[in-house]
């Protein structure tokens, strides 16, 4: 066993106590972020994105990885007890989460979806260890049509899967191609869209755009609609199951990730689908289907673990082909650019330590956020008081911070306002910010491939597509678009038939 | 609209309120600028034989500019039909009621500030300024607790940044002091 040696070797790296430490300090940040409200993991992330300049690549990436999963398993706890769930793969837990709260079974609740996020990350990472490897082994003689491809069906996807509306997730699309044209052609040395200013010429920085996007925009749009009053938490003590709760959820907790995987490697927008699948999975097989809607604790196992899982599922998509799903992924390939790796097939085998410690140290993390948050729930649900002026006013100082640190310019701090303004546009209106976020980290190297692709073909098209991979890609790409195209057409047919 | 305003009061009330409900064709008006921004870089630059394979620096901002072009025509489409975006929602979010302009333009000219001041004085204060600033005008008010935190903040971040990880702040004449 081949991956299993490299998984021994990756564990050599995330037990030395430095890494210990980023991956302690990731975990707890990532719950930190997690429970209080505002601040997403992509946010989370993009803000720490200036530590890449300071910090090995094992270290930062072993602190992503922690921060990704632990805001995953902080997530759960606001739905639970204030029932205003932060992110999208949250929502769910508050369904049947917060009436278990306001029944006194709050305890209950917590402990079912720490658990569950315990077990969907396990089954979720032991599946990353045992797929990743082959994956990058079947891509790894994939070239730049097939590059292209990827980076295509990312941008198809974003605009397509996630949101309500694709004309608004193309224009977000194209705002952050536009973004990413700014500067020097990569290939040429020609200026582009840079209007002589030499401070252009060098391209707006990632951590400029996610940091504006992500928190400048986001913290403008709450400051604009800031509730004065905000919910009250209901105070629940320490997390517990009784024999009779572990009894209904442990099938929940293995069904998760069943479906929670799979989701979260293919771009179809992170944890929202299979969170809700799996509730509706649990329930149509529960055996107390009078309890749904009031507090069935089912309904909080299953999600949470495929939640979980398909952050694993995710960051298998990530490492082997360098296709984000996510929002925290593309933040997480922002880092990647930051340090000049490129992920792909390739990674496996240039950057064995940086890969397989990172998978080590996600088994590390997950018992840490099993030790931490049984325990200290009752605490983390006190970060739900911080006042909410420290909040904002405080992801203002570290955005600043950030855009500063990149290069010690002024200039990038007018560009991070301005790109904030874009970002609170973009909410008040509806534009998925993901898309923007995806256009300007992939935008340049989907360019630099097409144009490396066609120069190999000498000029023909046909240089994009001959190769299975890119057919394949191409193939799915076309069923994505199509897609709501068949599903009117099933649609009419059936109300005919009806 | 009540019946006893005047006939022009009333169309103009009635524009100005369409134009209201309409507003998300301001995002289109953008984009569409944006796209012809994007085009005249595009087709005014000369590219010289610098050019190496069959597609130059031109090709990809002319493609992005003409996607431009054609999803500001698109969401216009959208938006007469009847079509509009979701603002975004949050836990600390409240939609009911109108926007807060006053914060967001104090949030932003306190960052403005902020970008001025950072050489001159240095991180640490123009730092604690900004943290200040802003939770002064999210609402803040306490005197005695908020200047204190702001200065701790901005201190240990710039320890943190400038001494531990090497990533270089301006210390400012502060600093310079100590």
């Amino acid at each position: 066993m081949n991956a299993l040696n490299s998984l021994l070797d990756g564990f050599g790296t995330a037990l030395t106590p430095l890494n210990l430490l980023w991956a302690a300090i990731g975990v707890l940040l990532g719950t930190a972020i997690g429970v209080l409200p505002g601040i997403g993991p992509a946010m989370a992330v993009a803000l720490l994105l200036p530590v890449t300049y300071g910090l090995d690549p094992t270290g930062a990436f072993i602190m992503f990885a922690g921060i990704y999963y632990g805001a995953m398993f902080g997530g759960s706890t606001t739905s639970i007890l204030l029932n205003t769930p932060g992110e999208s793969a949250a929502v769910v837990a508050a369904m049947e989460g917060n009436p278990m709260a306001k029944a006194g079974r709050g305890a209950q609740a917590l402990a079912a979806a720490a658990i569950g996020h315990f077990a969907g990350g396990m089954i979720g990472t032991i599946l990353l260890v045992a797929l990743a490897p082959t994956v990058a082994e079947l891509a790894v003689d994939i070239g730049a049509p097939d590059y292209f491809a990827i980076m295509v069906l990312a941008f198809i996807a974003v605009t397509s899967v996630l949101g309500s509306s694709r004309i608004r997730g193309m224009a977000s699309l194209l705002i952050g191609l536009t973004l990413g044209l700014v500067g020097l052609d990569q290939m040429t040395g020609q200026q582009r869209l840079t209007f002589g200013s030499l401070q252009l010429a060098d391209g707006i920085d990632v951590v400029i755009v996610a940091v504006g996007l992500f928190a400048i925009g986001e913290a403008l749009w709450v400051a604009a609609h800031l509730r004065r009053t905000p919910g009250e938490p209901i105070p629940v003590g320490r997390p517990w199951l009784g024999r009779d709760d572990v009894r209904r959820t442990w099938k929940s907790w293995l069904r998760g990730p069943v479906i929670g995987f799979p989701f979260g490697a293919i771009p179809a927008g992170g944890a929202e689908i299979p969170t809700f699948l799996s509730y509706v999975t649990e329930k149509r097989l529960s055996k107390h289907k009078e309890e749904w809607g009031k507090g069935a604790i089912e309904g909080v196992a299953g999600p949470e673990s495929a939640s979980s899982a398909s952050a694993a599922g995710t960051l298998v998509s990530m490492l082997t082909l360098g296709l984000p799903t996510t929002a925290v992924a593309a933040v997480m390939l922002a880092a990647f650019q930051q340090y000049g790796i490129q992920p792909g097939p390739l990674l496996f085998e240039r950057e064995p330590e940086l890969v397989w410690g990172l998978i080590a140290s996600l088994f590390v993390g997950m018992v840490l956020l099993l030790a931490l948050n049984l325990p200290l729930a009752p605490l983390w649900a006190k970060l739900l008081r911080i006042p909410r002026p420290y909040l904002y006013a405080g992801i203002l100082f570290f955005a600043a911070v950030g855009a500063y640190a990149v290069g010690g310019e002024v200039i990038d701090l007018v560009i991070l306002l301005l790109i904030g303004l874009i970002g609170f546009g973009m909410r008040r209106y509806g534009l998925p910010v993901l898309p923007a976020v995806i256009g300007v980290i992939l935008g340049p190297s989907a360019e630099q491939q097409l144009r490396r692709a066609l120069q190999i073909s000498d000029g023909s098209v046909t240089g994009l597509v001959n190769t299975p991979f890119s057919v394949t890609v191409y193939a799915v790409i076309v069923v994505i678009v199509a897609w709501p195209l068949v599903k009117r057409l099933v649609g009419r047919r059936r109300t005919e038939a009806a | 609209m009540t019946t006893t305003q005047t006939p022009e009061r009333t169309e103009a009330g009635e524009r100005r309120s369409w134009l209201r409900e309409h507003s998300e064709l301001g995002v289109c008006a953008l984009l569409l600028a944006l796209g012809v921004l994007v085009l005249t870089d595009a087709l005014t630059m000369d590219v010289d034989i610098a050019q190496r394979g069959p597609i130059g620096p031109k090709t990809v901002p002319i493609v992005v500019g003409i996607g431009l072009l054609v999803i500001a025509a698109l969401l216009a489409v959208d938006v007469l039909r009847g079509g509009s975006g979701q603002a975004e929602t949050g836990e600390d979010i409240d939609l009911s009621e109108p926007a807060d302009w006053r914060t967001v333009l104090l949030l932003a000219g306190v960052f403005l500030a902020t970008a001025v001041l950072i050489e001159p004085l240095g991180f640490p204060v123009a730092g604690a300024l900004l943290f200040w600033g802003a939770a002064f005008a999210l609402g803040s008010r306490r005197i005695d607790r908020d200047p204190l935190i702001a200065a701790g903040l901005s201190l240990i971040t710039y320890v943190v940044f400038n001494n531990l990880l090497g990533v270089p702040l301006p210390g400012g004449p502060l600093m310079g002091a100590l």
